[in-house]
């Protein structure tokens, strides 16, 4: 310790003031840069950047050419904490849409993004899962119970709900964004 | 209390004991580098020796009171929090009156209107709001921290900052954390042994419930407390954020999980298991505690004055299967995105060489071996393979000269399928 003290002090006698900071990159920003730079997505899941020097706040389109959804497009706002890849990413939809695991706040039930999230996961995983989401939506997992219960006891109507939903219609009262594309 | 006399190193009855500990170098210490030498060690903790506590609670007032005790007389301390009437137990600095004041300045003043000849700079604020240019004016720092994420940050930032040229940017880390009779010291030293982010893998993972779950079916008093947090708080309140040191965003939520409870049958939701789940509470033990800041202290005294070896690098103690403790070496793990396999590599490129030229130099250069590089600076991104809206926005940097992207002496980041994480390359101009 003290060898290197004395280094230290000769460093800073010759160190003139005001050298600059050098800032790097952080950890999860290097993950997220790898995570996006390797995605292959299908042509149905598409990202935008409103700033495209932040990769870790961004937003994700899925749009599902099958199932129940097909027709809609679905966004979400995509949220990598600091904490990536050791947390998982924080995922939202930013509509109102009626599906059996997605609340109407915008919550999705999706276990790799929660209790089934491991760090050797990826955003690509992450992009993979909402779109399964579409194409089988889970009556296991309810998060919308009135969702859940339609698909699992009157799928016939739970679809005319979707369409219904998807055009911004109602469904049993409540009002839902119109999700169709244009 | 006696009257407060200055301190005599030489021979004053406050440094009989240290005196004593310094006459002799440990028995297994060898330094060739490095001779024993009691007068000069002496006079560096005295004089020269800075340290850092990061942290002023329950580690931290124990660590505080030892360095003083130690013979340190330069010791600064940062912590974020208040003071709260929980804490009086076992945070012995602080007393009924303290309660809602800044933990670092109160703990600072304590000590200092106890122990003659120390001075304690207080910080309140948060880790995150001071640069390397502040943590590198230390000699030393320790951590009793009560976060993983506060922990990574300052790891990845003293590994950061220390540049191999430059011995001023050096800094060892000395990390205490306790969990009920559970606790570790480990030192941290950049360059040389594992860091933080080597041993993440060891954390226990937090157990989430599936979030359905919580919304249908939920089967504990932590289910409906996580509910009314997770769920209800953002719905009801859509853009206030919730502040779990507010009692009032307390109480509620302890209410809502309360009628939630009701619902469901359950019992067992209080104020303080709402407290606990949402703030994530682990329970403290004082005489842990004690343990892990003697420990710390311990390894600070020896790192900064040469009269021991230090440990290598990792002790855990496990109070409640006795007194045991176990020592060992944690090892660096390869591919550590802080301080593993990131390798920087030198480059030297012409000023006029393209951003494409640069990238397909760099593609052969044998140490790095790329197949489809995305390259960025400082977390901006300079040029991305994919997705297609970032190699939209950024391809028009390829046809950019290399001087007009960066400067001489600039680091960027390279990803690429074939790399286990990421290579830094420093660029520097022919």
């Amino acid at each position: 310790m003290l060898g290197i003290l004395k280094r230290r002090e000769q460093q800073a006698a010759n160190k003139t003031e005001g050298t600059a900071k050098k800032t790097r990159a952080t950890a999860a920003q290097l993950r997220a840069q790898r995570d996006i730079s390797e995605l292959s997505l299908p042509s149905t899941i598409s990202l935008t950047f409103p700033d495209p020097d932040d990769i870790l706040h961004f937003e994700a389109t899925i749009t599902p050419d099958d199932g129940y959804y097909k027709g809609g497009v679905f966004r979400f706002n995509v949220n990598v904490g600091p904490q990536y890849p050791h947390e998982p990413p924080k995922v939202k939809c930013t509509q109102k849409i009626y599906h059996p695991n997605i609340d109407l706040e915008g919550n999705v039930c999706l276990n790799i993004l929660r209790e089934d999230w491991k760090p050797v996961l990826s955003l690509h995983s992450v992009f993979i899962g909402l779109q399964l989401l579409f194409l089988e939506p889970n009556p296991g997992d309810p998060l919308n119970k009135e969702a859940a219960e339609d698909l699992r006891n009157h799928p016939s109507a739970f679809a005319k709900n979707v369409k219904n939903s998807m055009m911004g219609g109602y469904v049993k009262s409540v009002s839902f964004d119109n999700v169709l594309k244009n | 209390m006696a009257a407060v006399e200055a301190p005599d190193y030489a021979s004053g009855p406050r440094w009989r004991d240290l005196n004593r500990i310094f006459q002799r170098e440990g028995g297994f210490h060898k330094d060739d580098d490095e001779p024993y030498n009691p007068e000069a060690q002496r006079e560096f903790i005295k004089n020269k020796g800075k340290i850092l506590v990061i942290g002023a609670g329950g580690l931290g007032c124990e660590i505080l009171k030892n360095l003083a005790l130690s013979g340190f007389t330069d010791i600064h301390v940062i912590d974020m929090d208040t003071i709260d009437i929980s804490n009086l137990n076992r945070q012995f600095l602080f007393r009924a009156s303290d309660v809602g004041k800044p933990k670092a300045s109160v703990a600072a003043s304590f000590i200092m209107s106890r122990v003659p000849g120390v001075t304690i700079t207080p910080h309140y604020g948060a880790i995150q709001d001071k640069d390397t240019s502040y943590y590198s004016q230390f000699t030393l720092i320790i951590c009793g921290l009560d976060s993983v994420e506060a922990r990574r940050w300052i790891n990845a930032t003293l590994f950061s900052m220390s540049d191999p040229n430059e011995p001023d940017t050096f800094v060892p880390l000395i990390d205490g954390g306790t969990e009920g009779f559970k606790g570790q010291s480990r030192i941290i030293i950049p360059g040389l042994s594992s860091c933080y982010e080597c041993s993440l893998d060891m954390l226990t993972p937090q157990t989430a419930v599936p979030i359905c779950t919580l919304a249908s079916i939920p089967r504990q008093p932590a289910h409906c407390i996580e509910w009314a947090s997770l769920l209800e708080w953002p719905r009801v309140f859509e853009d206030k954020k919730l502040d779990t040191d507010d009692p009032e965003h307390i109480s509620w939520l302890y209410e809502t999980a309360l009628q939630r409870a009701r619902e469901f049958n359950i019992t067992g939701v209080t104020y303080q298991l709402t407290q606990g789940v949402v703030k994530n509470i682990i329970p403290a033990i004082a005489s842990t505690n004690a343990i892990i800041a003697a420990s710390c202290c311990n390894e600070a005294l020896k790192l900064m004055t040469n009269m021991h070896n230090y440990i290598d690098n990792y002790m855990m103690y496990t109070g409640d299967e006795g007194v045991y403790t176990h020592t060992f070496q944690h090892e660096k793990k390869e591919g550590c995105p802080v301080c593993g396999e990131k390798k920087t590599t030198m480059m030297e490129v012409e000023a006029e060489w393209t951003l494409q030229e640069l990238i397909d130099k760099l593609k052969e250069k044998p140490d790095v071996q790329l197949k489809r590089p995305t390259i960025t600076k400082n977390g901006k991104g300079l040029f991305y393979q994919a997705p297609v809206q970032l190699f939209e926005s950024t391809k028009a940097n390829l046809e950019k000269k290399v001087n007009e992207l960066m400067q001489s002496g600039d680091v960027i980041d390279v990803t690429d399928p074939g790399l286990p994480f990421s290579v830094s390359v420093e660029i520097i101009f022919k």
